[in-house]
C-alpha cells in the first residue's frame, strides 16, 4: 500500500457535508460568545457604555477588559523573548483594529451580536504606527511602555563568527568575504503580510462542568494537546481536568497552532458561569483577530566572484509583528535565519532579527513559517547576481550548491542537513521544463515585443520538526496502536491532522505493516481523551515524526502478536509473516491462522480450557511509542515558471509552473501532490494576488474577500510535478515532510520570472505582490 | 458578519411581490439571489425588516425571443445568460458579460434584475446594457414603465427605480458585431474597468456605435466621444484604434482605490475600449 495513490478516505465526509466542526457543536443549555472590537488602531480607553447591551433580552453577561482580568490572566508565549503586557480582552489602550474590548453572553447567536455591536466605547485616539521601518524610529506612536523605538527585539546576530549566545560576534570572516568579492549585489525586499484565510475561521466551545469539576473544550485548533495545556494552566486546572478536542478542522496554515485570546476568555467565562459556551469566529473577525503571516523586510548583501561562487553573504531581517507578540511570534525570524544558507556552500554569512511592533493585527506562524521568506531572500538574491554576471540562473546555483558526499552538512547558521541531492532536482527541473528550449521561447517572444520571463529558485526547508531541544513544547509525537479482538485496528496519533491524509497515510502503513486490508483499520486524532499524547501538526511533521510514532508502535504491538501467533501455530515467531489478513510460516501461508483469530486469542488466551499466555506475556495487543526524531529533516526542490506580462495593462499570466521536489520517501504521492498544490497556491497567491494592506491610520483595506484575493482554482495553471527521492536517515521511514513546500520555491521563481520579463525596462527587482499597475507602471518608465 | 433580525416572506408573482413590499411600508427589500444585498446586510449597512423573495416567481426567468427582440427575465441567473443558446447565437455579447461575473457560485445565484438594481459601480452589466441599448422594464402598483438603459443609471448605486417598483426584465435588439472587455479586480472580479462596444455595420460602414464604460466613475456611462468618432467610419482596426484613444478622457471622478489608482484606470479605458470595439469587429459577418 505504502507508494501507492490512494484517494484520501477522509473526502467523503468532507465533501459531501457529512463531517463535523466545531460550528457543529450543539450542548444542551450552551449559550453564545461575541466579541466587541476595536474600531480604530490605536487609542485609550475613556468609557465603555454596555447598558445598552446588557438590556437586551436574552444577554446573559456583558463584561470589559477589566472584568475578564480578573479570571483569565495575560496570554503567555512560548518564545523566550521579552513581551509586553497582552490582555484577552483590552484593559486600557487597544493597539490595533479588531482587538477584543468587551465580551458578551447571550443566549443566542443573533442576540449575542446584537449586543456586542450595542456596546460603546469612548477612546482617546493615538496616533498610530503602520510603516514597520518608521515605527523603529518611535514616532508617531509609541505601542508598549518598556519597549522603546517600538522594538520587542532591537537586534540579533547569528551566522558566522557569532558564539551561539549571541553574545561574542566576530567579523573577520564576513568581512573578509566582502573585500575578496568581485562583485556584491544589495537589495532591500519586502515579503508582504498575508492573511491565512483558512476557509473554516477559528471557533471554540467551552463546557466546564461544575460537579465533575472537568471542562471540555472543542476548537479549531492544529495542536489539540498544547492548547490543553494552556487552557489548563490558565483557569488553574491539572491537564488530567481538561480534555481538547479538534473535531475537523478546515483548514489551518499556522494560524491554528495557537491558543488565542478567545480560547482563553470562552474557557475561563464557561468555568466562571457554569455553562457550555460556543464562540464562531465571523470572517471579518478573522481577518482581523486571526494572526497574520509574513510582513518582513529583507535587507540582503551577496558576494561573489565573477565566475558566480559566493562568498559571502548578509541577511538583516526587520519583522513586522504587529501590536502583540503571540505564541510563536517572535521565533519565527529565527526559522528564516537558519536557513540562510540555503542550498548553497557559503563560506561566511552573517544575519541579523529585529522585531517591530506596529499598530496591526499580530503575526506568527504562516504555511512555511520563516522559511519561505530566506528562501525568497536568498533566491531573488542570486538571481540578481546571476543577471548582474550574465549568467544562466541555472548556473550561479549549481555553481555554489552543497555536495551529495558533503551530507550530514553543518551550514553556517548551525543547522545540520540531513541529505539532500540538490543538483538532481536542479537537473530534473531543467529537464522537464526543457530549459534551454523554454530559453530560446522566451528571447524570441520578447523579439517580438512580447513580455515572457523565465525564472527558477531552488528551496530548503527545516521540516519534520525537531529534536525536543529545538521546540520548548517538546519534538516528540505519539503513537498507540490496538489490534482489537476481532483483528480490526485502531490506531491514535498525536500529531493532530487537518487536510494532510494522516487517516489515509498512516492506514497504508499499518496495512502493510500487519497485512490486513486497509478498510480494517481507523486511525484516530484530535482528541486528548483518545490520542492521549501529542504535540501537533505544524512543521510539515505530520508524517515524518507522527508517522514514525506509530511505525515504532505498530512495531511494537507486531512483535508482541508474533508471539500469540507462534505460540497459537508452534512455530518460531522470527519464522512468520503478517500477509493477506492472515499469519503464518513464511513459505506455508495455509499453515498459519487468521489475523483475527490470533487477535481473539490476545484477547482470551485460553486453550484447552487453560490460560496459555506465551512467554509470560501479557493479554491483549496496545502498544504505544513515542518518537523523539534525532534532527530536523530539509526536503529540498527546483520550481520554474514561465510567465507573461500584458504590455497594455501590466496584468501577469502563469504560462507553466514546473515543480520537482524532494521529500524523501513518499507514502502516498496523490497526496503528496495535494500537499504541493495547496502550497503553490498559496505561494503564487502571494506572488500575485494576496497582500493585506492597511491605511496610514491602521484602518485594515482587505477586510473581505471582495479586496483580499485567495487563489481560485482557474488562477492557477496546470502543475507540472515531479518528483526525486533523497530520504532521510532521521527517521525509520525516511519521509521528510512536505506539506509547506510549495511555498518555499513558488513565491522567488514567480518574481524572478516577472523581473525576466521586464528586463528591457531596466528592473533588477521587484517587490511582491505582483499588481497590474506596480508592473505597468515599469514598463511605462517608472519605478518599481 | 451576522445580519440584523428580518421576516422573510416568499411572492408567488410580481403583484404580490409588489403588494408584499408595499405592505412593509419602506422598509422592505426584495431578494432573489442575494449576491449584492446579503454582503450589505452581513455587514449591517443594510438592515431592511422584511425580506421579499422574488427567486421563485413564474415567469421572471428565463431568455426568449419576443417579436425579433430578445427578452431577459430580470429573475435570470448570470449562468443561464452565459449559458443561453439564444443570446450565444444572436447577442453573444450578453452571454459573455454573464460569463465574467464573479465565479461559478455566484453565476449561479446572482440575477440580472438585482445586478442592475443594485448598480454597483464596477458591475459589468450596466456597460453591456448601455451597448445593446436595452429597455429596462419596470412595475409597480402603478402599472409598467420603460426606462431606457442610458437613462437608467444615474449614479453611485443609484438607478431610475421607484422604491416601490420593480424590474420585471430587460429588452432589446441583438446585435452581433458586440464584445465585452474587462480588466478584473482579482478578489472580487467585479471590473475595474470594463467596456462592451456594439457597432451598426451595413455596405462596409459604421452605421452607429454604442460604447459602455464600468468601473470607472461612479456609475456605466457610455463613451460618446468614441462613439462619434466611429460612426460613417470603415469597421478596420486602424479606425477602431484610433477611436478607442478618445475613450474616457473627458471622464471627471474617476475612481482609484487601493486595486488600481486613478491614473492607471484612466489609462486602462481607452485599452479596454479597444479590445472591445476589436471583439465587435471580429463577429462582423466575414465579407
Amino acid at each position: 500500500m505504502v507508494g501507492q495513490r490512494i484517494k484520501r478516505r477522509e473526502d467523503p465526509r468532507l465533501i459531501q457535508g457529512r463531517a463535523t466542526y466545531v460550528d457543529d457543536i450543539k450542548i444542551v443549555g450552551m449559550e453564545h460568545v461575541a466579541f466587541a472590537r476595536s474600531d480604530i488602531a490605536h487609542g485609550r480607553i475613556r468609557s465603555i457604555d454596555t447598558s445598552a447591551a446588557e438590556a437586551m433580552a436574552g444577554v446573559t453577561a456583558v463584561l470589559t477588559g477589566a472584568q475578564v482580568a480578573e479570571f483569565v490572566g495575560p496570554v503567555p508565549i512560548i518564545t523566550p523573548f521579552p513581551s509586553p503586557d497582552h490582555r484577552a480582552v483590552v484593559v486600557d489602550t487597544v493597539r490595533y483594529v479588531g482587538e477584543a474590548v468587551a465580551v458578551v453572553v447571550a443566549t443566542d447567536r443573533y442576540i449575542v451580536k446584537d449586543a456586542a455591536d450595542a456596546i460603546v466605547v469612548d477612546y482617546d485616539v493615538l496616533p498610530a504606527v503602520v510603516d514597520t521601518e518608521q515605527a523603529m524610529t518611535g514616532q508617531p506612536a509609541q505601542l508598549h511602555a518598556d519597549f522603546e523605538n517600538n522594538l520587542a527585539i532591537a537586534l540579533v546576530p547569528s551566522g558566522t563568527g557569532v558564539s551561539p549566545d549571541g553574545q561574542t560576534v566576530d567579523d573577520t570572516a564576513i568581512d573578509k568575504a566582502f573585500a575578496d568579492a568581485d562583485v556584491v549585489v544589495s537589495q532591500r525586499m519586502v515579503n508582504h503580510r498575508l492573511a491565512p484565510s483558512a476557509i473554516e475561521p477559528r471557533g471554540t466551545v467551552a463546557h466546564y462542568e461544575p460537579g465533575h469539576d472537568k471542562m471540555t473544550i472543542w476548537s479549531s485548533t492544529q495542536v489539540p494537546h498544547l492548547l490543553r495545556g494552556f487552557i489548563a494552566r490558565m483557569n488553574d486546572m491539572g491537564e488530567d481536568q481538561v480534555r481538547a478536542i479538534a473535531p475537523e478542522v478546515g483548514g489551518g496554515f499556522g494560524a491554528k497552532i495557537q491558543a488565542y485570546p478567545e480560547d482563553y476568555v470562552v474557557a475561563g467565562l464557561s468555568k466562571k458561569l457554569g455553562i457550555a459556551l460556543k464562540w464562531i469566529e465571523d470572517r471579518s473577525e478573522a481577518f482581523l483577530a486571526t494572526t497574520h503571516g509574513r510582513g518582513v523586510i529583507g535587507y540582503i548583501d551577496i558576494a561573489a566572484t565573477k565566475a558566480g561562487k559566493v562568498l559571502g553573504m548578509k541577511l538583516r531581517l526587520i519583522a513586522d509583528i504587529g501590536a502583540y507578540n503571540t505564541l510563536f511570534t517572535a521565533a519565527i525570524p529565527t526559522f528564516t535565519t537558519l536557513m540562510a544558507n540555503a542550498t548553497y556552500d557559503i563560506p561566511a554569512i552573517r544575519t541579523t532579527i529585529t522585531e517591530v511592533f506596529t499598530n496591526k493585527t499580530p503575526t506568527d506562524a504562516y504555511r512555511g513559517a520563516g522559511r519561505p521568506e530566506a528562501t525568497y531572500f536568498v533566491e531573488r538574491g542570486l538571481d540578481m547576481l546571476a543577471r548582474k554576471l550574465d549568467m544562466d540562473p541555472a548556473d550561479v546555483r549549481r555553481r555554489n550548491f552543497i555536495q551529495p558526499d558533503q551530507f550530514p552538512y553543518t551550514t553556517q547558521m548551525g543547522a545540520v542537513y540531513d541529505s539532500g541531492d540538490y543538483t538532481a532536482a536542479l537537473d530534473r527541473a531543467l529537464q522537464n521544463s526543457g530549459w534551454d528550449k523554454l530559453k530560446v521561447e522566451r528571447d524570441q517572444a520578447q523579439a517580438e515585443g512580447r513580455l515572457v520571463g523565465l525564472g527558477l529558485a531552488m528551496y530548503v526547508e527545516v521540516c519534520g520538526l525537531g529534536p525536543s531541544a529545538v521546540l520548548p513544547t517538546g519534538g516528540w509525537e505519539h503513537s498507540q496502536v490496538t489490534i482489537e479482538r476481532d483483528g480490526r485496528i485502531n490506531a491514535t496519533t498525536g500529531a493532530s491532522p487537518h487536510g494532510q491524509g494522516n487517516e489515509t497515510t498512516f492506514a497504508q502503513m499499518l496495512a502493510d505493516q500487519f497485512g490486513v486490508p486497509l478498510d480494517h483499520i481507523t486511525i484516530h486524532h484530535g482528541d486528548t481523551a483518545v490520542a492521549k499524547q501529542g504535540i501537533g501538526t505544524f512543521g510539515s511533521r505530520s508524517q515524518a515524526v507522527g508517522g514514525a510514532a506509530l511505525h515504532l508502535a505498530g512495531g511494537k504491538v507486531k512483535k508482541k502478536m508474533a508471539k500469540f501467533a507462534a505460540s497459537l501455530i508452534e512455530a518460531h515467531e522470527d519464522d512468520l509473516v503478517f500477509e493477506n489478513g492472515r499469519i503464518s510460516v513464511k513459505g506455508a501461508p495455509d499453515s498459519g491462522k487468521s489475523f483475527a483469530e490470533v487477535a481473539s486469542y490476545a484477547y482470551v488466551p485460553v486453550v484447552g480450557g487453560a490460560v496459555q499466555l506465551p512467554d509470560g506475556l501479557e493479554p491483549g495487543l496496545s502498544e504505544e511509542a513515542f518518537f523523539e526524531p534525532s534532527n530536523n529533516t530539509y526536503p529540498f526542490g527546483c520550481h520554474i515558471a514561465l510567465l507573461e506580462i500584458d504590455r497594455e495593462t501590466g496584468e501577469p499570466t502563469l504560462l507553466r509552473f514546473v515543480a520537482v521536489d524532494d521529500a524523501g520517501n513518499l507514502i502516498n504521492p496523490l497526496i503528496v501532490e495535494g500537499q504541493i498544490h495547496g502550497g503553490l497556491a498559496q505561494g503564487i497567491g502571494q506572488a500575485m494576488i494576496e497582500e493585506v494592506r492597511y491605511s496610514e491610520d491602521g484602518q485594515p483595506l482587505t477586510g473581505s474577500f471582495m479586496d483580499y484575493a485567495i487563489p481560485r482554482a482557474a488562477d492557477l495553471p496546470r502543475f507540472e510535478l515531479d518528483s526525486t527521492v533523497t530520504p532521510t536517515p532521521v527517521n525509520p521511514l525516511g519521509a521528510k515532510g512536505v506539506g509547506e513546500a510549495g511555498t518555499l520555491g513558488s513565491t522567488p521563481c514567480i518574481v524572478s520570472a516577472a523581473v525576466d520579463a521586464l528586463s528591457q525596462f531596466g528592473v533588477t527587482h521587484i517587490d511582491m505582490m505582483l499588481r497590474p499597475e506596480k508592473l505597468w507602471q515599469i514598463i511605462n518608465g517608472g519605478q518599481s | 458578519m451576522i445580519p440584523s433580525a428580518f421576516e422573510y416572506e416568499r411572492a408567488t408573482s410580481v403583484d404580490d411581490a409588489l403588494a408584499k413590499l408595499a405592505a412593509t411600508g419602506a422598509t422592505g427589500k426584495f431578494i432573489a439571489g442575494g449576491h449584492s444585498l446579503v454582503p450589505l446586510m452581513k455587514f449591517r449597512l443594510n438592515e431592511p425588516t422584511t425580506l421579499i423573495d422574488i427567486a421563485r416567481i413564474p415567469g421572471l426567468a428565463g431568455v426568449r425571443d419576443v417579436d425579433g427582440a430578445i427578452e431577459v427575465g430580470a429573475g435570470t441567473v448570470h449562468h443561464d445568460v452565459a449559458t443561453s443558446s439564444l443570446l450565444r447565437q444572436q447577442c453573444p455579447v450578453v452571454a459573455e458579460t454573464a460569463g465574467t461575473i464573479g465565479d461559478p457560485q455566484v453565476r449561479n445565484r446572482g440575477t440580472l434584475g438585482g445586478s442592475l438594481a443594485h448598480a454597483d459601480p464596477a458591475a459589468d452589466y450596466p456597460a453591456v446594457m448601455l451597448a445593446v441599448d436595452a429597455e429596462i422594464h419596470l412595475r409597480s402598483s402603478r402599472g409598467p414603465r420603460v426606462v431606457p438603459a442610458s437613462d437608467f443609471f444615474q449614479d453611485l448605486f443609484t438607478v431610475d427605480l421607484a422604491p416601490d417598483e420593480i424590474i420585471t426584465a430587460v429588452r432589446f435588439a441583438p446585435v452581433r458585431a458586440a464584445a465585452y472587455a474587462k480588466l478584473y479586480q482579482r478578489a472580487s472580479r467585479f471590473a475595474i474597468v470594463g467596456v462592451a462596444a456594439a457597432l451598426d455595420v451595413a455596405d462596409g460602414v459604421i452605421r452607429s456605435a454604442r460604447v459602455g464604460l464600468t468601473g470607472a466613475v461612479s456609475h456605466a456611462v457610455r463613451l460618446t466621444a468614441v462613439e462619434e468618432a466611429l460612426a460613417g467610419r470603415q469597421p478596420t482596426s486602424e479606425v477602431v484604434a484610433e477611436a478607442a484613444q478618445l475613450a474616457g478622457s473627458d471622464l471627471e471622478d474617476v475612481a482609484g482605490d487601493i486595486h488600481a489608482s486613478e491614473t492607471y484606470r484612466r489609462a486602462m479605458v481607452p485599452v479596454f475600449a479597444k479590445r472591445a470595439l476589436d471583439g465587435a469587429l471580429a463577429r462582423l459577418p466575414q465579407r
